[in-house]
């Protein structure tokens, strides 16, 4: 057992890491995010000049063929970071759902594109309706003129407003929730008959619904076997949790690590605010709450590329059930500890919390997992 | 024992629901119940209302235009007011100033500052923080040096709620740096035109203004302007604090939020059915109202205590640190409820006026932004960590 980063994977978490200091102040953050496309493009060039972006690929498509733990390396410096560019949604996201489902002529068209970083992907498979629940599909697609009709709506596709490649999914057989009969297919994101919807999120990225009204598509935009892409949201789904699990631990560590600092600065009653007990005992208990959270970041990168089962399931379910926890935990109490501070706009920290209680938000909250955790404890 | 209001209460409540059934417009309340943006033209519309109704000085003895309420009233009008979606008074002038100014001002300032705070020609705000006097008020160091007929004021305070609205300051100013902190501090009436003052806006996480810092140089203060004595301003700041304090629980506030609650969670869908059907979502807001209800019954014990001659004493801080845990579990439900359309802000949708597609609830686009914002509740009107402090204190003798 060894729980060290071997050399190749501690080089590479030393380089993003690097970079992030240099590139990413807040200051310049803040500027990133008022940008039209919500993140630095030449931060994202930076990443791809690196490699960084073929991380998770095969060494046929130019990249590492690195697995969880790489990813884990890079997202939890991103999240150290508070970067905004969509290394999340379009590499690991929606560059392993094509990987998973494409053939080989559509992972060469698309895959080395998003590797170089010159395509930017997003995924689009939560509807209006849907909650956290991605087997709740009403988005249709129809057999059409050897092609295929869409309609539909996605809901809150981080990245979306200016990615160059859209992942949709779409029933082409079955009922809104039933687990078959759904299918992934890859759009361009000009394809007529699509419609975005663009807005900010709470969190200083950005974003977009979707609306397909009779989006004609080729067959070669359908990725895999029409009607069987569930497992594979399923799976890829799984090992984008582990890449938002890194990056919340990188949010937290630097949310522990400022409140911290001020608990020790901030003087009150003649001695810093970290003299009082019922502050020492929070900041241990924030503390915990990391640790608990980097194990959990560490389990589910480990499991992140192995073979799907049930016990995958629960390992990645627990984990991002003790992430949310632990980020709404760190991100509120850290808030309490800098008083009012904390909340604003100026200094950094809220900037932290707030992406930690999205965090929760994105791919099933702690409820979410909680619930799909119990219903696997049950079946098995 | 009986927990029940009398007939003259229910009366009473009947006559503040047949009011505020006519009198309350729409738009204002509309913008309330969906945590809209208020304007300072919505805050002074309202307050003109409730002063030509009589009911806006609720806390003044009737001989300064005040209105012979009783605790129970009090909290009558609250509970009500809170359900209808009444702006929620900003308290500076009308709740915290003047009754300093009633009980310790001299006959010139209570001519002078309370028929223009009842008339809502004035809008005060509080100086009190400042960036090293948090939790540890006592430590303020703005600075007024007495010279002739007036102070001169230097230095900045901070967190001062609606300030760009601001007409009238009242502040805790230092007047003397020889004796121990709480002896040597004055609390004076500032004209925010005065030159040498600068209003700088603090932009909170969520993005709104609402608080801002204010700088003070060389601003001249006219003597007359300081109330009671010279270096007693502890003794009135924690007088106000008391006044401060009573309300900030929220109770009313968190009924008409947990109802809202309810609400949204019946139109929000998960796995095709309504998200209240769901059962632990349905458990999770069942154990905050349940809290909620407890909370209402210690609140009215502290009021019916208050009505039998009592003064509200630590009892209030245990309230006020219940009752803003609440009202933050009611918040993050509300988030909770809306799934991954808390991660979107579509501000555009806060305006009332909005006529487009909403993204997905009507009432979801503030409420990500409203649980941020409430971090406050547990940060204000004395930290939740001081109220415990004070409990420790005065009622347990630690």
């Amino acid at each position: 057992m060894d729980f060290r980063l071997n050399e190749e994977q501690q080089m590479l978490q030393d380089t993003v890491a690097r970079l992030v200091r240099g590139e990413y102040s807040f200051e310049k953050r803040l500027a990133f995010s008022e940008t039209e496309a919500g993140f630095s493009v030449d931060f994202w060039k930076q990443l791809s000049e690196l490699g960084l972006t073929a991380v998770p690929f095969s060494e046929e498509l130019g990249g590492f063929g690195g697995g969880g733990v790489e990813v884990q390396s890079v997202m939890t410096e991103l999240g150290r970071g508070l970067c905004l560019e969509p290394y999340l949604q379009s590499v690991v996201f929606a560059g392993g759902l094509i990987n998973q489902a494409g053939n080989d002529s559509q992972k060469d068209v698309w895959l080395s594109g998003i590797a170089s970083g010159e395509l930017q992907a997003a995924v689009a498979l939560q509807e209006p309706q849907s909650f956290y629940d991605l087997n709740d599909v009403q988005t249709r697609a129809e057999k059409k003129d050897g092609g295929f009709v869409l309609n539909g709506r996605k809901a809150v596709v981080i990245g979306g407003h200016c990615a160059d490649l859209i992942v949709i999914s779409a029933r082409t057989a079955g009922d809104t929730r039933d687990a078959g009969g759904i299918s992934l297919f890859a759009l361009k994101s000009d394809t007529p008959g699509i419609e975005r919807r663009v807005y900010p999120t709470i969190d200083g990225s950005k974003g977009c619904d979707i609306t397909l009204n009779n989006v004609h598509v080729s067959v070669d935009a359908l990725l895999g076997e029409d009607g069987s892409a569930g497992p594979i949201i399923e799976y890829q789904t799984g090992r984008a949790i582990a890449a938002l699990c890194a990056e919340a631990v990188g949010v937290m560590e630097v949310a522990n690590e400022l409140t911290l600092e001020y608990l020790k600065q901030r003087k009150q009653f003649g001695v810093p605010i970290g003299k009082f007990q019922v502050l020492q005992h929070r900041m241990v208990d924030m503390m915990s709450e990391l640790e608990q959270a980097r194990s959990m970041a560490i389990l589910a990168a480990s499991v992140a590329d192995e073979e799907q089962s049930d016990e995958r399931r629960r390992a990645l379910s627990a984990a991002k059930n003790v992430i949310g926890r632990s980020g709404q935990f760190i991100s509120e109490q850290g808030i309490q500890s800098h008083g009012g501070i904390g909340m604003t706009w100026e200094y950094n920290f809220a900037h932290y919390a707030k992406r930690l209680i999205m965090i929760n938000h994105q791919l099933g909250d702690d409820d979410f997992q909680l619930e799909r955790y119990a219903f696997l404890l049950q079946a098995s | 024992m009986n927990i029940n209001y009398t007939p003259d209460e229910i009366a009473f409540r009947d006559e503040a629901r047949a009011f505020l059934d006519q009198a309350l417009p729409a738009d204002i309340a509309t913008k309330v119940k969906g945590f809209r943006r208020l304007t300072k033209e919505d805050h002074q519309r309202w307050q003109q209302i409730l002063y030509k109704q009589g009911w806006y000085a609720t806390h003044w003895p009737e001989e300064y235009g005040g209105v012979k309420w009783t605790p129970v009233q009090k909290h009558i009008w609250d509970e009500e007011s809170c359900h209808y979606g009444v702006p929620r008074s900003v308290p500076f002038g009308v709740n915290m100033v003047a009754p300093v100014i009633i009980k310790f001002g001299n006959e010139a300032q209570k001519q002078t500052y309370l028929p223009r705070i009842l008339s809502g020609e004035d809008w005060w705000c509080q100086g009190y923080s400042e960036p090293g006097a948090g939790s540890d008020l006592a430590s303020l160091k703005v600075r007024a040096v007495s010279d002739g007929d007036h102070y001169v004021v230097n230095g900045q305070k901070t967190w001062t709620t609606l300030g760009q609205y601001a007409n009238m300051i009242f502040c805790l100013v230092r007047t003397n740096t020889e004796v121990k902190a709480q002896e040597g501090i004055s609390f004076l009436l500032i004209d925010m035109n005065t030159p040498g003052i600068t209003v700088r806006p603090i932009i909170t996480l969520d993005g709104e203004h609402e608080v801002n810092e204010i700088f003070f140089q060389d601003v001249k203060v006219p003597v007359e302007n300081r109330v009671g004595e010279e270096d007693k301003g502890w003794t009135y700041a924690k007088f106000l604090l008391t006044y401060e304090r009573t309300g900030l629980a929220g109770i009313g506030l968190s009924k008409a939020a947990m109802s809202h609650l309810k609400q949204l969670a019946s139109r929000c869908i998960k796995n095709g059915r309504p998200l209240i059907e769901d059962t632990s979502f349905s458990q999770r807001i069942a154990r905050v109202e349940i809290d909620l209800t407890a909370a209402t019954i210690s609140n009215l014990r502290i009021i019916a205590a208050v009505e039998g001659g009592g003064m509200p004493g630590a009892e209030s801080s245990m309230l006020k640190v219940k009752g803003t845990e609440i009202r933050q579990a009611i918040n993050d439900l509300a988030r909770r409820a809306i799934g991954p359309y808390a991660i979107p802000f579509a501000e555009e949708e806060l305006d009332l006026d909005y006529e487009g597609e909403f993204l997905s609830d009507e009432n979801a686009a503030p409420l990500s932004a409203q649980y941020f914002n409430n971090r406050k509740l547990s940060i204000y009107g004395g930290s939740n960590e001081i109220q415990k402090n004070i409990v420790s204190k005065m009622i347990l003798g630690l």
